[in-house]
Protein backbone atom coordinates (compact mmCIF):
# COMPACT_ATOMS: atom_id res chain seq x y z
CA UNK A 1 0.00 0.00 0.00
CA UNK A 2 1.30 3.41 -0.88
CA UNK A 3 1.24 6.36 1.48
CA UNK A 4 -1.50 8.08 -0.48
CA UNK A 5 -3.76 5.03 -0.34
CA UNK A 6 -3.28 4.74 3.37
CA UNK A 7 -4.10 8.40 3.87
CA UNK A 8 -7.22 8.08 1.76
CA UNK A 9 -8.48 5.09 3.69
CA UNK A 10 -7.69 6.68 6.99
CA UNK A 11 -9.41 9.91 6.14
CA UNK A 12 -12.55 8.29 4.79
CA UNK A 13 -12.68 6.03 7.80
CA UNK A 14 -12.33 8.99 10.09
CA UNK A 15 -15.23 10.77 8.50
CA UNK A 16 -13.12 13.46 6.90
CA UNK A 17 -13.45 14.65 3.35
CA UNK A 18 -11.45 13.00 0.65
CA UNK A 19 -12.38 14.30 -2.72
CA UNK A 20 -11.20 13.90 -6.22
CA UNK A 21 -9.99 17.35 -7.02
CA UNK A 22 -8.94 19.43 -9.93
CA UNK A 23 -8.98 17.64 -13.20
CA UNK A 24 -5.74 15.90 -13.83
CA UNK A 25 -3.81 17.98 -11.38
CA UNK A 26 -4.54 17.40 -7.76
CA UNK A 27 -6.82 15.82 -5.32
CA UNK A 28 -7.68 17.52 -2.10
CA UNK A 29 -7.82 15.82 1.26
CA UNK A 30 -8.73 17.18 4.64
CA UNK A 31 -6.43 15.80 7.27
CA UNK A 32 -7.32 14.66 10.71
CA UNK A 33 -4.92 13.71 13.44
CA UNK A 34 -5.34 10.13 12.23
CA UNK A 35 -3.82 10.95 8.90
CA UNK A 36 -0.22 11.10 9.87
CA UNK A 37 0.75 7.47 9.55
CA UNK A 38 2.68 5.84 6.84
CA UNK A 39 2.81 2.41 5.37
CA UNK A 40 5.18 2.26 2.47
CA UNK A 41 5.82 5.35 0.47
CA UNK A 42 7.30 5.61 -2.94
CA UNK A 43 6.49 9.07 -4.28
CA UNK A 44 8.04 12.10 -2.68
CA UNK A 45 6.24 14.81 -0.87
CA UNK A 46 7.06 18.25 0.35
CA UNK A 47 5.48 20.62 2.82
CA UNK A 48 4.33 24.13 1.94
CA UNK A 49 4.09 26.78 4.64
CA UNK A 50 3.14 30.32 3.82
CA UNK A 51 2.47 33.78 5.13
CA UNK A 52 3.88 33.38 8.60
CA UNK A 53 4.15 37.18 9.02
CA UNK A 54 6.66 36.94 11.84
CA UNK A 55 6.51 40.20 13.80
CA UNK A 56 2.78 40.75 13.37
CA UNK A 57 1.02 42.02 16.46
CA UNK A 58 -2.71 42.53 16.40
CA UNK A 59 -6.10 41.21 17.30
CA UNK A 60 -6.37 38.94 14.28
CA UNK A 61 -3.91 36.62 16.03
CA UNK A 62 -3.29 37.23 19.74
CA UNK A 63 -1.16 34.09 19.70
CA UNK A 64 1.19 35.34 16.99
CA UNK A 65 4.28 35.01 19.15
CA UNK A 66 3.97 31.22 19.22
CA UNK A 67 1.95 30.23 16.15
CA UNK A 68 4.99 29.70 13.96
CA UNK A 69 6.77 27.68 16.61
CA UNK A 70 3.71 25.46 17.01
CA UNK A 71 3.56 24.89 13.27
CA UNK A 72 7.23 23.94 13.25
CA UNK A 73 6.54 21.43 16.03
CA UNK A 74 3.60 19.98 14.08
CA UNK A 75 5.70 19.57 10.96
CA UNK A 76 8.42 17.94 13.03
CA UNK A 77 5.84 15.50 14.40
CA UNK A 78 4.86 14.19 10.97
CA UNK A 79 5.78 10.51 11.09
CA UNK A 80 7.20 10.62 7.60
CA UNK A 81 9.22 13.73 7.19
CA UNK A 82 8.94 15.56 3.88
CA UNK A 83 11.90 15.54 1.55
CA UNK A 84 11.94 19.31 1.61
CA UNK A 85 9.93 22.27 2.81
CA UNK A 86 8.96 25.46 1.01
CA UNK A 87 7.92 28.80 2.44
CA UNK A 88 5.99 30.78 -0.16
CA UNK A 89 6.55 34.26 1.13
CA UNK A 90 5.57 36.83 3.72
CA UNK A 91 7.93 35.21 6.14
CA UNK A 92 7.79 38.42 8.14
CA UNK A 93 5.30 41.20 8.65
CA UNK A 94 6.39 44.40 7.02
CA UNK A 95 7.98 47.32 8.83
CA UNK A 96 9.31 50.67 7.69
CA UNK A 97 12.38 50.23 9.87
CA UNK A 98 15.19 48.46 7.96
CA UNK A 99 16.83 47.32 11.19
CA UNK A 100 13.58 45.87 12.48
CA UNK A 101 13.01 44.16 9.13
CA UNK A 102 16.38 42.46 9.44
CA UNK A 103 15.70 41.53 13.04
CA UNK A 104 12.41 39.88 12.08
CA UNK A 105 14.01 38.01 9.19
CA UNK A 106 16.78 36.78 11.49
CA UNK A 107 14.31 35.68 14.17
CA UNK A 108 12.20 33.88 11.60
CA UNK A 109 15.27 32.10 10.29
CA UNK A 110 16.24 31.07 13.79
CA UNK A 111 12.78 29.65 14.55
CA UNK A 112 12.53 27.59 11.38
CA UNK A 113 16.05 26.28 11.93
CA UNK A 114 14.32 23.96 14.40
CA UNK A 115 12.67 22.11 11.54
CA UNK A 116 14.01 18.57 11.38
CA UNK A 117 14.12 18.73 7.62
CA UNK A 118 17.08 20.82 6.65
CA UNK A 119 16.33 21.25 2.97
CA UNK A 120 14.16 24.35 3.13
CA UNK A 121 13.42 26.65 0.21
CA UNK A 122 12.41 30.21 0.90
CA UNK A 123 10.91 32.92 -1.19
CA UNK A 124 9.83 36.41 -0.31
CA UNK A 125 6.44 38.04 -0.05
CA UNK A 126 5.78 41.71 -0.46
CA UNK A 127 5.92 42.16 3.30
CA UNK A 128 9.52 40.91 3.28
CA UNK A 129 10.79 42.52 0.15
CA UNK A 130 8.71 45.25 -1.46
CA UNK A 131 9.89 48.20 0.61
CA UNK A 132 13.59 47.64 -0.11
CA UNK A 133 13.40 45.70 -3.40
CA UNK A 134 14.43 42.52 -1.62
CA UNK A 135 17.68 43.80 -0.14
CA UNK A 136 17.24 42.58 3.44
CA UNK A 137 15.64 39.34 2.31
CA UNK A 138 18.62 38.55 0.06
CA UNK A 139 21.03 39.14 2.92
CA UNK A 140 19.33 36.39 4.88
CA UNK A 141 18.02 33.97 2.28
CA UNK A 142 19.84 34.59 -0.98
CA UNK A 143 18.31 35.01 -4.43
CA UNK A 144 14.61 35.76 -4.71
CA UNK A 145 14.17 33.65 -7.83
CA UNK A 146 15.89 30.39 -8.66
CA UNK A 147 15.32 26.83 -9.79
CA UNK A 148 16.02 23.42 -8.37
CA UNK A 149 15.25 19.86 -9.36
CA UNK A 150 13.95 17.01 -7.27
CA UNK A 151 13.37 13.48 -8.47
CA UNK A 152 12.70 14.55 -12.01
CA UNK A 153 10.50 17.53 -11.18
CA UNK A 154 11.73 20.98 -12.13
CA UNK A 155 10.89 23.63 -9.54
CA UNK A 156 10.90 27.32 -10.42
CA UNK A 157 10.69 29.95 -7.68
CA UNK A 158 9.37 33.19 -9.17
CA UNK A 159 9.64 36.54 -7.44
CA UNK A 160 6.56 38.71 -8.01
CA UNK A 161 6.96 40.84 -4.90
CA UNK A 162 10.34 42.58 -4.78
CA UNK A 163 8.96 45.11 -7.21
CA UNK A 164 6.37 46.99 -5.12
CA UNK A 165 4.18 47.07 -8.20
CA UNK A 166 3.80 43.28 -8.09
CA UNK A 167 5.71 42.73 -11.29
CA UNK A 168 7.93 39.83 -12.21
CA UNK A 169 9.74 42.16 -14.55
CA UNK A 170 11.22 41.79 -18.00
CA UNK A 171 14.58 40.54 -16.76
CA UNK A 172 13.11 37.72 -14.71
CA UNK A 173 10.66 36.84 -17.46
CA UNK A 174 13.58 36.52 -19.87
CA UNK A 175 15.32 34.31 -17.32
CA UNK A 176 12.19 32.16 -17.09
CA UNK A 177 11.95 31.90 -20.84
CA UNK A 178 15.59 30.82 -21.07
CA UNK A 179 15.12 28.27 -18.31
CA UNK A 180 12.14 26.74 -20.09
CA UNK A 181 13.58 26.92 -23.58
CA UNK A 182 15.25 23.54 -23.75
CA UNK A 183 12.87 21.58 -21.57
CA UNK A 184 10.72 18.78 -22.84
CA UNK A 185 7.14 19.94 -23.27
CA UNK A 186 6.04 17.00 -21.11
CA UNK A 187 8.49 17.75 -18.31
CA UNK A 188 6.92 18.05 -14.85
CA UNK A 189 7.25 21.64 -13.68
CA UNK A 190 6.23 23.20 -10.39
CA UNK A 191 6.18 26.97 -9.98
CA UNK A 192 6.47 28.37 -6.47
CA UNK A 193 5.56 31.99 -5.99
CA UNK A 194 3.86 34.35 -3.58
CA UNK A 195 1.12 36.20 -5.40
CA UNK A 196 -1.36 34.58 -7.74
CA UNK A 197 -0.03 34.72 -11.27
CA UNK A 198 -3.54 35.21 -12.59
CA UNK A 199 -6.07 37.96 -11.84
CA UNK A 200 -7.76 36.37 -8.85
CA UNK A 201 -9.15 39.59 -7.34
CA UNK A 202 -7.51 42.71 -8.78
CA UNK A 203 -9.71 45.00 -6.68
CA UNK A 204 -7.96 43.49 -3.66
CA UNK A 205 -4.57 43.60 -5.33
CA UNK A 206 -4.63 39.81 -5.57
CA UNK A 207 -2.83 39.54 -8.86
CA UNK A 208 0.57 39.82 -10.52
CA UNK A 209 0.71 42.73 -12.92
CA UNK A 210 2.64 40.81 -15.55
CA UNK A 211 1.63 37.35 -14.40
CA UNK A 212 -0.11 36.64 -17.69
CA UNK A 213 3.27 36.79 -19.41
CA UNK A 214 4.62 34.10 -17.10
CA UNK A 215 1.56 31.95 -17.73
CA UNK A 216 2.00 32.43 -21.47
CA UNK A 217 5.58 31.19 -21.18
CA UNK A 218 4.46 28.16 -19.17
CA UNK A 219 1.43 27.32 -21.29
CA UNK A 220 3.27 25.21 -23.90
CA UNK A 221 4.31 22.80 -21.14
CA UNK A 222 1.69 20.22 -20.39
CA UNK A 223 2.56 19.42 -16.78
CA UNK A 224 2.73 22.68 -14.85
CA UNK A 225 1.40 23.25 -11.34
CA UNK A 226 1.66 26.47 -9.34
CA UNK A 227 1.74 26.70 -5.55
CA UNK A 228 1.47 30.14 -4.03
CA UNK A 229 0.45 32.08 -0.91
CA UNK A 230 -0.56 35.71 -0.35
CA UNK A 231 -4.32 35.22 0.03
CA UNK A 232 -4.22 33.36 3.38
CA UNK A 233 -6.60 30.60 2.36
CA UNK A 234 -6.90 27.56 0.21
CA UNK A 235 -7.92 28.35 -3.34
CA UNK A 236 -7.72 26.22 -6.43
CA UNK A 237 -8.06 27.51 -9.95
CA UNK A 238 -7.13 26.49 -13.46
CA UNK A 239 -5.77 28.72 -16.19
CA UNK A 240 -6.05 26.40 -19.16
CA UNK A 241 -4.33 23.19 -18.10
CA UNK A 242 -2.24 24.90 -15.40
CA UNK A 243 -3.44 24.39 -11.84
CA UNK A 244 -2.90 27.10 -9.22
CA UNK A 245 -3.16 26.20 -5.53
CA UNK A 246 -2.92 28.83 -2.81
CA UNK A 247 -2.02 27.90 0.75
CA UNK A 248 -3.39 28.84 4.12
CA UNK A 249 -1.56 31.32 6.27
CA UNK A 250 0.06 30.82 9.65
CA UNK A 251 -1.01 34.18 11.02
CA UNK A 252 -4.63 35.02 10.13
CA UNK A 253 -7.13 33.98 7.48
CA UNK A 254 -8.52 36.40 4.92
CA UNK A 255 -12.00 36.47 3.39
CA UNK A 256 -12.92 34.73 0.18
CA UNK A 257 -11.71 36.65 -2.88
CA UNK A 258 -13.82 39.73 -3.54
CA UNK A 259 -16.43 38.77 -0.94
CA UNK A 260 -16.46 42.13 0.84
CA UNK A 261 -15.26 45.68 0.31
CA UNK A 262 -11.84 45.29 1.92
CA UNK A 263 -9.61 42.34 2.53
CA UNK A 264 -9.62 42.68 6.31
CA UNK A 265 -8.50 39.64 8.34
CA UNK A 266 -11.17 37.30 9.61
CA UNK A 267 -11.56 37.79 13.35
CA UNK A 268 -9.76 35.51 15.77
CA UNK A 269 -12.08 32.89 17.23
CA UNK A 270 -11.05 32.33 20.84
CA UNK A 271 -13.19 29.20 20.92
CA UNK A 272 -11.34 27.71 17.97
CA UNK A 273 -7.79 29.05 18.08
CA UNK A 274 -5.93 28.88 14.76
CA UNK A 275 -9.16 28.40 12.83
CA UNK A 276 -8.45 28.82 9.15
CA UNK A 277 -4.70 28.52 9.60
CA UNK A 278 -2.46 25.66 8.62
CA UNK A 279 0.04 24.17 6.26
CA UNK A 280 -0.09 21.48 3.62
CA UNK A 281 1.58 18.42 2.32
CA UNK A 282 2.02 18.20 -1.40
CA UNK A 283 2.53 14.72 -2.66
CA UNK A 284 3.98 14.26 -6.12
CA UNK A 285 2.51 11.31 -7.94
CA UNK A 286 2.82 9.85 -11.39
CA UNK A 287 6.38 11.09 -11.78
CA UNK A 288 5.44 14.59 -10.82
CA UNK A 289 2.50 14.93 -13.17
CA UNK A 290 -0.11 14.89 -10.43
CA UNK A 291 -0.14 16.39 -6.98
CA UNK A 292 -2.23 15.52 -4.00
CA UNK A 293 -2.71 18.31 -1.48
CA UNK A 294 -3.43 17.48 2.13
CA UNK A 295 -4.20 20.29 4.55
CA UNK A 296 -3.04 20.22 8.16
CA UNK A 297 -3.96 22.42 11.10
CA UNK A 298 -1.38 24.37 13.08
CA UNK A 299 -1.65 21.98 16.00
CA UNK A 300 -2.77 18.40 16.12
CA UNK A 301 -6.15 17.74 17.69
CA UNK B 1 -25.40 48.08 -4.78
CA UNK B 2 -25.24 46.77 -8.28
CA UNK B 3 -22.01 47.26 -10.13
CA UNK B 4 -21.90 50.21 -12.44
CA UNK B 5 -20.44 48.07 -15.13
CA UNK B 6 -21.12 44.72 -16.65
CA UNK B 7 -18.29 42.39 -17.43
CA UNK B 8 -19.20 42.03 -21.07
CA UNK B 9 -19.25 45.69 -21.89
CA UNK B 10 -17.75 47.63 -19.03
CA UNK B 11 -15.13 49.34 -21.09
CA UNK B 12 -17.79 50.61 -23.43
CA UNK B 13 -20.00 51.85 -20.65
CA UNK B 14 -17.37 53.96 -18.99
CA UNK B 15 -14.99 56.31 -20.65
CA UNK B 16 -11.59 56.95 -19.30
CA UNK B 17 -10.21 59.54 -21.60
CA UNK B 18 -6.76 60.36 -20.40
CA UNK B 19 -4.14 59.39 -17.96
CA UNK B 20 -1.99 62.21 -17.23
CA UNK B 21 1.13 63.57 -17.88
CA UNK B 22 -1.71 64.74 -19.99
CA UNK B 23 -3.20 68.00 -19.15
CA UNK B 24 -2.89 68.24 -22.90
CA UNK B 25 -4.89 65.12 -23.42
CA UNK B 26 -7.40 66.35 -20.92
CA UNK B 27 -7.74 69.76 -22.53
CA UNK B 28 -8.17 68.17 -25.90
CA UNK B 29 -10.95 65.97 -24.63
CA UNK B 30 -12.66 68.87 -22.93
CA UNK B 31 -12.42 71.05 -25.99
CA UNK B 32 -14.22 68.51 -28.11
CA UNK B 33 -17.61 69.19 -26.59
CA UNK B 34 -16.93 72.50 -24.89
CA UNK B 35 -18.21 71.46 -21.51
CA UNK B 36 -16.12 71.87 -18.39
CA UNK B 37 -16.32 68.72 -16.31
CA UNK B 38 -16.36 68.88 -12.55
CA UNK B 39 -12.95 68.26 -11.02
CA UNK B 40 -12.77 65.82 -8.11
CA UNK B 41 -9.57 66.06 -6.09
CA UNK B 42 -8.27 63.03 -4.24
CA UNK B 43 -5.24 62.88 -1.97
CA UNK B 44 -3.32 59.62 -1.62
CA UNK B 45 -1.14 59.03 1.40
CA UNK B 46 -0.17 56.03 3.43
CA UNK B 47 -2.62 54.32 3.88
CA UNK B 48 -5.74 55.89 2.48
CA UNK B 49 -7.30 57.94 -0.23
CA UNK B 50 -9.00 61.11 0.93
CA UNK B 51 -11.84 61.09 0.23
CA UNK B 52 -12.11 57.36 -0.13
CA UNK B 53 -15.69 57.46 -1.33
CA UNK B 54 -16.61 59.79 -4.18
CA UNK B 55 -20.18 60.38 -5.20
CA UNK B 56 -20.80 60.67 -8.94
CA UNK B 57 -23.89 60.86 -11.05
CA UNK B 58 -24.53 58.62 -13.99
CA UNK B 59 -23.81 60.48 -17.18
CA UNK B 60 -21.73 63.15 -15.50
CA UNK B 61 -18.31 63.80 -16.94
CA UNK B 62 -15.76 64.41 -14.21
CA UNK B 63 -12.04 64.89 -14.03
CA UNK B 64 -10.37 62.94 -11.26
CA UNK B 65 -7.23 64.69 -10.00
CA UNK B 66 -5.12 62.59 -7.66
CA UNK B 67 -2.16 63.90 -5.68
CA UNK B 68 0.14 61.60 -3.73
CA UNK B 69 1.91 63.04 -0.73
CA UNK B 70 4.38 60.41 0.34
CA UNK B 71 4.89 57.42 -1.96
CA UNK B 72 4.41 56.21 -5.49
CA UNK B 73 1.05 54.77 -4.64
CA UNK B 74 -0.91 52.95 -7.28
CA UNK B 75 -4.49 53.56 -8.26
CA UNK B 76 -5.90 50.52 -9.95
CA UNK B 77 -9.48 50.66 -11.20
CA UNK B 78 -10.05 47.10 -12.41
CA UNK B 79 -13.57 47.76 -13.70
CA UNK B 80 -12.14 50.34 -16.07
CA UNK B 81 -9.09 48.33 -17.02
CA UNK B 82 -6.98 51.33 -15.97
CA UNK B 83 -4.28 51.90 -13.44
CA UNK B 84 -1.97 54.79 -12.59
CA UNK B 85 1.25 55.30 -10.68
CA UNK B 86 0.81 58.31 -8.44
CA UNK B 87 4.19 59.97 -8.21
CA UNK B 88 4.56 62.37 -5.28
CA UNK B 89 4.64 65.97 -6.38
CA UNK B 90 2.59 65.35 -9.49
CA UNK B 91 -1.12 65.46 -10.07
CA UNK B 92 -2.53 62.57 -12.00
CA UNK B 93 -5.70 63.39 -13.86
CA UNK B 94 -8.12 61.31 -15.82
CA UNK B 95 -11.62 61.78 -17.01
CA UNK B 96 -14.46 59.40 -16.61
CA UNK B 97 -18.14 59.34 -17.35
CA UNK B 98 -20.13 56.58 -15.69
CA UNK B 99 -23.33 55.74 -17.48
CA UNK B 100 -25.25 53.89 -14.83
CA UNK B 101 -25.59 53.66 -11.07
CA UNK B 102 -23.30 51.39 -9.13
CA UNK B 103 -19.92 51.16 -7.44
CA UNK B 104 -16.51 51.37 -9.05
CA UNK B 105 -13.75 50.23 -6.72
CA UNK B 106 -10.14 51.36 -6.81
CA UNK B 107 -7.15 50.14 -4.84
CA UNK B 108 -3.51 50.93 -4.26
CA UNK B 109 -1.57 48.28 -6.15
CA UNK B 110 1.94 49.44 -5.24
CA UNK B 111 2.84 47.90 -1.89
CA UNK B 112 3.32 50.87 0.40
CA UNK B 113 3.63 49.45 3.91
CA UNK B 114 1.77 47.89 6.78
CA UNK B 115 -1.58 49.50 5.98
CA UNK B 116 -1.38 48.86 2.24
CA UNK B 117 -4.11 46.25 2.37
CA UNK B 118 -6.57 48.84 3.65
CA UNK B 119 -5.88 51.44 0.99
CA UNK B 120 -9.09 51.23 -0.97
CA UNK B 121 -11.56 53.69 -2.40
CA UNK B 122 -14.63 53.73 -4.55
CA UNK B 123 -16.76 55.84 -6.79
CA UNK B 124 -20.42 55.55 -5.86
CA UNK B 125 -22.52 56.37 -8.88
CA UNK B 126 -26.12 57.38 -8.43
CA UNK B 127 -28.76 57.42 -11.14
Amino acid sequence: MERRDFLALTLVGGGAVFASGLSGCASIAKATSDGYHDDGYHDFYFVQLSDTHWGYQGPANPDAAVTLRKAVATVNALPTQPEFIVFTGDLTHTTDDPAERRRRLAEFKQIVADLKVKTVRFMPGEHDAALDFGAAYKEHFGPTHYTFDHKGVHFIALDNVSDPGAKIGDEQLAWLQADLANRDKQAPIVVLTHRPLFDLAPKWDWATRDGAQAIDLLMPYSNVTVFYGHIHQEHHQMTGHIAHHSAKSLIFPLPAPGSQEKRTPLPWDAGVPYKGLGFREVEAEDAGKEYKVTEFPVVRA
Amino acid sequence: MKSAVRSTSRRHLLQVIASLAGAAALRASVAQDGAQPRVVEITARRFNYEPSEIALKAGERVVIAVRSLDFVHGMNIPDLGKRFDLAPGKITRFELQPVQAGVIDFVCDNFCGEGHEQMHGRFVVSA
